[in-house]
């Protein structure tokens, strides 16, 4: 039996399947501005016997593909548990929002909080900076990691904080020390959403900023909590999908 | 329900009604304010917190974006004379109760007679109830001295039963919903909590009201819900909701959860207790309103323990707390009332922080359906 998992994001699309309680296939692609369209095209090539949408276009495609629909809170929860059962809270950084999850001693959800009214903290924030400091993502995250101190940043608007970034330079601020400042901004706000959901143990980070190793690094240092990191942190969401679609 | 559903609509006719009998309107804004004087002095209270989003843009010339949008609404309508019952009030009886609201009412006595009561932080000793005791006499004597009358303690008990048969019948209403399925959808009920702030006419509404209450037993006696058999029993509180502002609840509905009660300060809170027909209708008047449950009070265990008592009565599967951007005081008691009821009957408590705008829908969802799907597994 093979169960399909759609995740369809603000920013990428992912598709996951599961069979024989292996995962089988995985494929992302950008959302574009027409992501019903780009589903469907998708899972035109792709078997399945089932499928569960999650993500913020999931009741998009809901009617069109007849099938039932979780949150991405439910599909990060069952998706980290694919990856390792070992892990109490699970941190989620996408391009647009952010989910801190705490979970039980059965590996259930707890609590959940999550900053999606604002890109503040996102990969968008990182995109952003990246950008105005004149740097591809890769070159950001090793950018930081060879700053040996931080030039702190204030804003967490991602609008602000541009203009403080900008500021910052033209005062001679050094580029590596402000993009170390920018990857602890995003930690800290980060540790902040985890320590509302009362998280405690092994942290599962997942999502696009989690393929950034500066900030995997320094939410280790800050938390001073062990935190692990899939193979593919943005399949997680399509992954609890289609585990759900088993069910 | 469609009598419920017009009488929503046809507000002005009552206003008309009111006009041609001769009779005032005292506007109101809190569940703190004494109804009960206003009746007896033979003028109709009417309510006048807002839940409409299109008066917030007026409010904003006047008052911080960062304010409550209810406050903001509300003003906004009161400020630009769009509200058929604040131009119709002789004067509005207002309340010490949260910043927003004090200082709105400064603004407000600029361009509207204003009585406002000094409510006590807190009910838990003799000094508080002396304290309120005194504002309630000062309240009757404003309403004496605005309206050229005066109230005996036969008018004042005549107004407590008339406003105690009311709260018992919408005390009746709500406990049907105690089975399972519940008859009657959270949105129905706030329907009716909202058609009983605009009908002046209370022997309608009250025959209309049991009329219904009358269906709805059928219904549940043949285990007919308004949602789907199985579904997720929730308990809504927190800051005023109502008809415009009703958001919160569509979507719990929508996405499958029955409303099965409304405690907020609009809902079923101003209902839940009776004003002693006993003793000094002053005294008893000044009780009721003393005990109300609002977040605006330190401590406010009341509002805990109530709902920790309605989780267990109505077998809820979680309590859904609605905090409008900007009310502090119901943002920090969430995290409280959390605690509570996770020690007292382990109820999951969701937060949804606010306002009266539409572009969060998508956001709220998300986190209801995490919800539902959350306590649909325990």
């Amino acid at each position: 039996m093979r169960s399909a998992g759609i995740d369809i994001g603000s920013r990428t699309i992912k598709i996951a399947v599961i069979e024989d309680g292996k995962l089988v296939y995985f494929f992302k692609t950008v959302t574009s501005h027409n992501p019903l369209e780009l589903a469907r095209d998708l899972l035109a090539d792709i078997e399945f016997d089932r499928i569960v949408a999650t993500g913020y276009g999931r009741h998009l495609v809901k009617g069109h593909l007849d099938c039932p629909v979780i949150s991405e809170i439910t599909a990060f929860v069952l998706g980290s548990r694919y990856f390792d059962v070992t892990c109490s809270s699970i941190l989620d950084i996408g391009g647009q929002d952010t989910k801190a999850i705490s979970l039980n001693s059965n590996g259930d959800l707890c609590k959940f909080e999550m900053n999606d009214r604002c890109a503040a903290g996102t990969g968008r924030f990182l995109e952003v900076m990246a950008t105005v400091l004149g740097f591809t993502l890769e070159e950001f995250s090793a950018a930081a990691l060879s700053a040996k101190k931080a030039e702190k940043i204030n804003n967490m608007c991602t609008v602000f904080a541009e203009s403080e970034v900008v500021s910052l330079i033209s005062n001679g601020a050094d580029r590596n020390e402000v993009a170390l400042g920018i990857h602890k901004a995003i930690v800290s706000r980060s540790a902040g959403l985890l320590k509302k959901v009362d998280s405690d143990g092994k942290v599962f980070f997942a999502g696009g900023v989690a393929l950034n190793r500066c900030v995997r690094i320094l939410l280790e240092k800050e938390l001073n909590r062990p935190v692990f990191v899939p193979a593919d942190p943005q399949v997680v969401g399509a992954v609890g999908a289609a585990l759900s679609a088993r069910d | 329900m469609a009598w419920f559903d017009s009488a929503i609509l046809n507000t002005s006719a009552g206003i008309k009604a009111v006009r041609e009998q001769g009779k005032k309107f005292v506007g109101f804004y809190c569940v703190f304010a004494p109804q009960e004087l206003i009746i007896a002095a033979g003028a109709i209270p009417v309510t006048l917190c807002s839940t409409k989003e299109e008066p917030i843009a007026d409010g904003e010339k006047y008052l911080p974006r960062n304010f409550c949008p209810l406050i903001k609404s509300s003003y906004g309508f009161a400020i630009t004379g769009k509200c058929a019952f604040f131009n119709n009030s002789d004067f509005i009886i207002g309340e010490t109760t949260c910043d927003g609201k004090k200082k709105m009412f400064e603004l407000m006595a600029d361009f509207k007679p204003t009585v406002v009561l000094e409510v006590p932080q807190s009910a838990k000793g003799e000094l508080q109830k002396k304290y309120w005791n005194s504002e309630v006499e000062r309240c009757k004597a404003e309403i004496e001295k605005r309206l050229g009358v005066t109230l005996s303690d036969d008018n004042i008990r005549e107004a407590i039963r008339d406003l105690n048969e009311q709260r018992s019948l919408m005390r009746e209403l709500a406990d049907l919903n105690k089975t399972d399925p519940a008859p009657l959808s959270g949105t129905d009920l706030l329907k009716v909590m909202w058609a009983r702030n605009f009908t002046f006419d209370h022997l309608s509404f009250n025959r209309e009201l049991r009329a219904l209450i009358s269906s709805l037993k059928i219904m549940a006696s043949k285990g007919e819900g308004a949602l789907l058999n199985g579904a997720p029993r929730i308990i809504v509180t927190g800051v005023p909701t109502g008809i415009g502002s009703e958001k919160v609840i569509r979507i719990i509905e929508e996405a499958g959860g029955s409303v099965v009660y409304i405690e907020n300060c609009a809902g079923m809170k101003q209902y839940l207790f009776d004003v002693d027909i006993h003793g000094s209708p002053l005294e008893a008047i000044s009780e009721k309103y003393l005990a109300t449950p609002c977040s605006c009070m330190s401590p406010n265990t009341g509002r805990l323990e109530l709902l920790a008592k309605l989780a267990k009565e109505f077998r809820a599967d979680g309590v859904v707390d609605i905090i409008w951007t900007g009310c502090h005081t119901y943002n920090v008691e969430s995290h409280i009332l959390g605690k509570y009821l996770a020690k007292h009957g382990n109820v999951p408590l969701l937060q949804i922080e606010t306002d009266y705008s539409h572009g969060d829908v998508g956001q709220i969802r998300t986190r209801i359906d995490a919800f539902l799907e959350m306590v649909a597994k325990k």
